[in-house]
């Protein structure tokens, strides 16, 4: 009677996303406080708002990693396709006056059709020059829209989006954003998995570790970098359509070289080139930002001593500082945690059976 | 043979993974040159890398009496070492003269014979050295390791690969003149310079020693000699002169 | 005509803090393969400090000074504390200087606020001098007589001094600087020290040029030396200064003859365009 409970164990191992996925599908019916880690219950809307934010962030950082850990590409412009989901939807909803489902079509599409075109430039370097390349083409979309060319990007101030469907608008419809969310984070998290495991992610893995050999055994890297370059660029336009939904416009922060790298920033925290890592990463630090950013207004710090209350204001500057601390401390980002106390207790324990 | 100037056992380096030396044994004499032998890829650039801590390596590399595995390779020079790279390592953006002056350790250079035994470095010092032909660079490479009179130790790897006959007798007449004051420890592929050059051998294979023993004796058995270096020719050919390319 | 004086002057202005940014971002990279995401920083400390300074009645001259040397400490401290431990590991050490990029500034926000202040620019520099008919702010010509002697002193330093020698050849190939027995490593914190210096005297200038400091003036900068040194050629100065005046230049006059900020965009373009027909720069040196 022992092999059924060997074989749960090995199922629960292998299965314990479904489940997982299961209880993050009925989130939005709980009413459990969790103090201290959000302001309201699970259910409410402004906790809701939150962690679709967090999912949203941790599937970008999936998709980011594509590129990072997976092929091995520093690209510091993955900024711009997010945005141009964003905008481009944004665009066709106000300017052309769409209904929200071609005009997230559209706004996908053109994501697509900018990854292929400047993934095919940029690809024509590596090291340095691609990630230069990459900045260069982002920066150019970051300066075009905050200029505001005919004012129709609107600049500094951002875009709100006009004629969203009724049922994916209002307080009230939180939960319908967080499925939405949630269902991109799957998207993601499906596609990375099943590109990464098929024969184009082993040449990726080749890749990533050295692209001389891949060239040596007769196949050419540029076609599979540009894959995984569309690849990472779609999921990106596909988070930027979820996320003007989310915030009910675009913003002209998420075209910055700075938003490229805070991305960074959550793959490295969470565990380049692995499986949960990256997503682990998003989720930690877009809630760690949006916590600290309350914390910050609230009446906790106000009373501290300025030594303390001055950089505890600033959620940057403590992200900054703990992804110095990361980047010493943790060579394998939060992901590798497991494994090194694992590897830790072992190394501990073995001496002692010797003794003994 | 004395005590050996630089004794290395059991060097073992690992790049990306993969294991390319599995354990080298390897001494140098304090006098004389000690010839480095194998067939291409057997590791004999990577040995005198691991020597130099140029790769990560372990195992024991003894110098001069202390232990050198821990120390990085610029402290490890400067007790006494010229380094001739097999790509020779000459910086080509730099003159022939800040070349040679980088490498200056001695608080009095050298130049007199540098010069004497390479006098198109003096004509040339003003000359950026990746405009030099092969040859006038490896005299530059070896140039630098003759500047400084303190070097208790030459390590040469493979310093007429790719060179014009002319300048091979060139590089052998210098090599030759530096042995007779600082042992030499010589990676190289021309086994006539070997005999002129080398007392003793040591030869490496699939990342081992596989050889140690008179220089002389190994190229004279050509049995050996096949087997070991892969030299496929006839005995005499081997032991006539100038017999190797 | 007077026009064009102006746009000239203006834009080798700009070019001048994109060289002071630029040069030892360059030097850096071209040494130790560290693209420097903390040097808009460094900018932002020097920029901070001597406004301070110049605030509590130091008198320009001085406060400029005390901005450049707590710069320059700055960098030696990020290169000693933070890049040294992670040597060999030019991964990690990147990120570690993202890190600092990002603390930096959200720290200096946090102390003097996320606004603008306003720089305190003395009368003398406050003035314009009339030059071929244009109107031109003085500014302008501290701005480029301070990148002529940086350039100046770096040539000098980079061509006749032991340390210089050491530096160009480690850009080339620091595995062999270290085979003849010479410790790199101090090299290292010596080119963090120079581009700590010369991009805390940028920060100090850029004050007088804008008028005001505030915390994201180095990360603008910064993209813009990243753009310069790309051009250049990665580890070369001269490239550098070549680069940044046809920067500095092409961006004054697209923005003046055409909408504004078509000159940063065509700037933009250039870059992709020269890297893809010269991947290596214009110096041909790209690693």
């Amino acid at each position: 009677m022992n092999v059924p409970a060997v074989n749960v164990a090995s199922l629960l191992r292998r299965w314990w996303p479904v489940p997982a996925l299961v209880v993050l599908v009925l989130l939005p019916y709980s009413a459990l406080p969790l103090p201290g880690l959000l302001d309201g219950p699970i259910g409410s809307p402004g906790s809701l708002q939150l962690l679709a934010l967090c999912l949203v962030f941790g599937a970008l950082a999936t998709g980011y990693d594509l590129l990072l850990g997976r092929t091995g590409l520093l690209s510091f412009g993955h900024a711009l396709y997010f945005a141009a989901g964003t905008y481009a939807t944004d665009l066709m909803l106000t300017q052309a006056g769409l209904g929200f489902w071609p005009a997230a079509g559209l706004g996908l599409l053109s994501g697509v059709v900018l990854a292929t075109l400047l993934g095919s430039v940029s690809l024509r370097m590596t090291g340095i020059g691609f990630a230069m390349v990459t900045l260069a083409f982002a920066q150019a979309g970051s300066i075009l829209v905050q200029r505001d060319p005919g004012g129709v990007t609107g600049g500094e101030e951002g875009l709100a989006a006009t004629g969203l469907p009724g049922s994916l608008v209002g307080i009230q419809h939180t939960a319908n954003l967080y499925w939405i969310a949630l269902a991109y984070l799957v998207v993601t998290l499906v596609s990375v998995r099943w590109t990464v495991r098929s024969p184009i992610g082993r040449v990726w893995e080749g890749i990533r570790e050295n692209e001389r050999r891949v060239e040596v055994l007769g196949l050419r890297p540029y076609g599979f970098k540009l894959v995984a370059f569309v690849l990472a660029g779609t999921l990106a336009a596909l988070g930027g359509v979820v996320y003007l939904l989310l915030t009910g416009g675009a913003t002209p922060q998420t075209t910055t070289s700075d938003f490229t790298l805070s991305l960074l920033v959550m793959v490295v925290l969470g565990g380049s080139g692995t499986r949960w890592g990256p997503l682990v990463g998003g989720v930690l630090y877009t809630w760690a930002q949006h916590r600290l950013a309350s914390l910050a207004g609230s009446g906790t710090i106000a009373g501290l001593p300025s030594v303390l209350r001055v950089p505890l204001s600033q959620p940057l500057f403590l992200l900054g500082v703990l992804f110095v601390i990361v980047v010493y401390a943790l060579p394998g980002g939060v992901a590798g945690l497991p494994a090194r106390v694992r590897a830790r207790t072992v190394s501990r324990s073995v001496p002692r059976g010797v003794q003994a | 043979m004395s005590a050996p100037l630089l004794s290395v056992r059991e060097l073992k380096v690992v790049v990306g993974g993969r294991h390319i030396l599995h354990g080298v044994d390897l001494d140098v004499a304090p006098a004389g040159v000690t010839a480095l032998l194998g067939r291409n890829g057997a590791g004999k650039t990577t040995t005198v890398r691991g020597i130099l801590g140029l790769v990560p390596r372990s195992g024991s590399v003894r110098y001069d009496g202390h232990e050198t595995v821990g120390m990085t390779t610029h402290q490890l020079v400067r007790r006494g070492i010229g380094y001739v790279p097999e790509d020779r390592g000459v910086f080509a953006a730099l003159t022939v003269a800040e070349n040679l002056r980088l490498a200056e350790r001695d608080a009095d250079p050298a130049y007199d014979l540098v010069h004497e035994l390479f006098p198109e470095l003096r004509q040339r010092a003003r000359q950026a050295a990746g405009t030099l032909s092969g040859g006038q660079q490896q005299m530059v490479a070896i140039g630098r390791t003759l500047l400084n009179r303190s070097n208790r130790l030459i390590i040469a790897d493979e310093p007429t690969k790719g060179l014009a006959p002319r300048v091979v007798t060139e590089v052998a007449v210098a090599l030759e003149r530096a042995a007779q004051a600082v042992p030499i420890l010589l990676v190289e592929q021309n086994l006539a310079l070997v005999r002129r050059l080398a007392g003793h051998c040591v030869v490496v294979a699939d990342g081992r020693t596989a050889h140690a023993g008179p220089a002389a004796e190994l190229l004279a058995d050509a049995e050996k000699s096949r087997t070991l270096l892969g030299v496929g020719r006839r005995a005499d050919a081997a032991t006539g002169p100038g017999g190797d390319r | 005509m007077s026009t064009v004086v102006l746009l000239c002057i203006t834009g080798l202005g700009l070019g001048a803090l994109y060289f002071l940014v630029a040069s030892g971002l360059s030097l850096i990279f071209g040494l130790m393969d560290v693209l420097n995401f903390a040097h808009g920083a460094l900018l932002s400390v020097g920029a901070y400090a001597t406004w301070w300074a110049a605030s509590h009645s130091f008198g320009y001259p001085l406060a400029l000074l005390f901005g450049t040397a707590v710069g320059t400490l700055a960098s030696v401290a990020l290169e000693l504390g933070l890049i040294r431990p992670l040597y060999r590991r030019p991964r990690e050490q990147v990120l570690a200087t993202v890190g600092v990029g990002l603390a930096v500034p959200a720290l200096l926000s946090a102390i003097w606020g996320a606004d603008a202040r306003t720089f305190p620019v003395p009368g003398a520099l406050a003035g314009t001098f009339t030059l071929l008919g244009a109107s031109v702010p003085v500014n302008r010509l501290v701005l480029i007589g301070a990148a002529l002697v940086v350039l100046l002193a770096l040539r000098l330093f980079l061509g006749r001094t032991r340390h210089g020698l050491v530096v160009r050849a480690g850009v080339e190939d620091r595995a062999m600087v270290t085979a003849l027995g010479i410790d790199v490593r101090r090299a290292f914190t010596l080119v963090f020290a120079i581009g700590g210096a010369a991009a805390a005297l940028a920060g100090g200038l850029a004050g007088l040029y804008f008028g005001s400091v505030d915390p994201t003036q180095g990360g603008s900068l910064l993209i813009f030396g990243f753009v310069v040194v790309v051009m250049g050629g990665l580890g070369s100065v001269s490239g550098a200064a070549v680069a940044c005046v046809v920067v500095g230049l092409v961006q004054q006059f697209a923005n003046y003859y055409s909408t504004a900020g078509l000159g940063d965009l065509s700037v933009v373009v250039m870059l992709a365009a020269l890297l893809l027909v010269r991947p290596s720069g214009l110096t041909g040196r790209l690693a």
